[in-house]
């Protein structure tokens, strides 16, 4: 998933302000680097829970610094390549249980709209697409760092795993999956 | 008649006999199934679950059994049973006790000691804890074919305490059946 993409846009929109010229400034293309982290957590009943990543990824934002509608954002995740501490967890989760890489080899999210919640967040929404579903899906981004050509972002989302028939082990485990990233976004 | 006398079985004792045999027959048809869905990793998981679950209450009724055994009066033998019979029948019956304790015990063990660290969400009505093992793929592994062993050596012995009561049925037809089935028999 180009999940900063997504992060870049609404931070930099956030970051802008009213600042016209802050906003031309970080409008361009962008791309995010392998030194973000997406990770994601499934609470369990009782305490504790999974705690996975998503090492592999790839993202571009096109960022339009003057109209933040007209920005956009895709992310390409692969789930053939998650993570989650425990092998057995990891080898589970990439099973028809969970993820289905056999036969769903990416997940993917397009933004849709992106709105402003302040000088430096923003919610982006978008279709997230697993297991061949494609959903509405919104992550909420905020601007952390900004440093020449690279954006720190971090973005949050809630996303719901029965509609993408990933509902295995509900209620020992949550419905939920709660996505946290922190995102690196590098203009190119 | 609840309780026993010297000469029968009250019903509490007949009526947790047969609720820890069905009880057992469940739990092992379904970690029986655990094994055959290996290819069908949601399937397996949530039979791993239901067999917690029974498994949970083997274990919930064993203890009750053992009590009731416990605190209550023991019937005689069957009148006539020879002395090799009355030994053997005797450490049977003291052994399959032992073992509808011991066999859910060593399957809470495994839970307790895998990493996956999986809760036990007995029917989905309460969270039993894990036993205070410390998390360990070792562990796990010799809790489980500790488990595997004493559940398949139960099953052999199951099937031998029942044949065993089939036979005094049909072939003996001394009541010995009659008396796990009703106090009267």
């Amino acid at each position: 998933m180009r999940v900063r993409e997504l992060i870049l846009c609404a931070g930099l929109l956030a970051a802008g302000g009213a600042d016209g010229e802050t906003l031309s400034e970080v409008s361009g293309r962008y791309a995010i680097a392998p030194a973000s982290t997406i990770a994601f957590h499934v609470a369990q009943i009782g305490g504790g829970g999974i705690d996975g990543r998503f090492p592999d990824f790839a993202g571009m934002l096109e960022l339009d610094g003057g109209d933040l509608a007209r920005s956009s954002v895709s992310i390409t995740l692969e789930p053939a390549t998650v993570t989650a501490g425990e092998q057995r967890i990891a080898d589970f989760l990439r099973s028809s249980a969970v993820f289905d890489v056999a036969n769903h080899p990416a997940i993917t999210f397009t933004s849709t709209r992106v709105v402003r919640r302040g000088s430096d967040a923003a919610d982006i929404l978008g279709a997230l697409t697993a297991r061949g579903r494609t959903l509405s899906a919104t992550f909420h981004a905020k601007l952390v760092e900004r440093r020449g050509r690279e954006l720190l972002f971090r973005v949050v989302g809630r996303i719901a795993r029965d509609p993408y028939d990933m509902g295995i082990g509900v209620p020992i485990y949550s419905n939920f999956a709660d996505f946290e990233m922190l995102l690196r976004c590098e203009r190119i | 008649m609840w309780r026993n006398t010297r000469t029968s079985y009250g019903w509490i004792a007949i009526t947790l006999h047969w609720a820890v045999a069905a009880a057992f027959a469940a739990t092992f048809a379904l970690g029986w199934a655990t094994q055959a869905a290996a290819d069908r990793p949601a399937t397996q998981f949530n039979l791993y679950q239901w067999h917690k679950s029974f498994g949970f209450l083997v274990l919930a009724l064993a203890l009750v059994r053992v009590g009731a055994t416990t605190l209550d009066v023991r019937p005689d033998p069957m009148p006539g049973l020879p002395a090799w019979q009355r030994r053997t029948s005797g450490a049977m019956h003291a052994l399959l006790l032992a073992l509808i304790l011991a066999v859910p015990l060593a399957g809470w063990a495994v839970a307790s000691a895998s990493p996956l660290a999986i809760p036990n969400y007995v029917f989905e009505l309460v969270v039993v804890p894990h036993l205070p093992l410390p998390k360990s793929a070792a562990l796990e592994t010799a809790a489980s074919w500790t488990h595997a062993v004493l559940a398949w050596t139960t099953g052999v012995l199951v099937a031998g305490h029942a044949g065993a009561a089939v036979v005094h049925a049909v072939a003996l037809r001394d009541g010995t059946l009659r008396r796990m089935l009703s106090p009267r028999g």
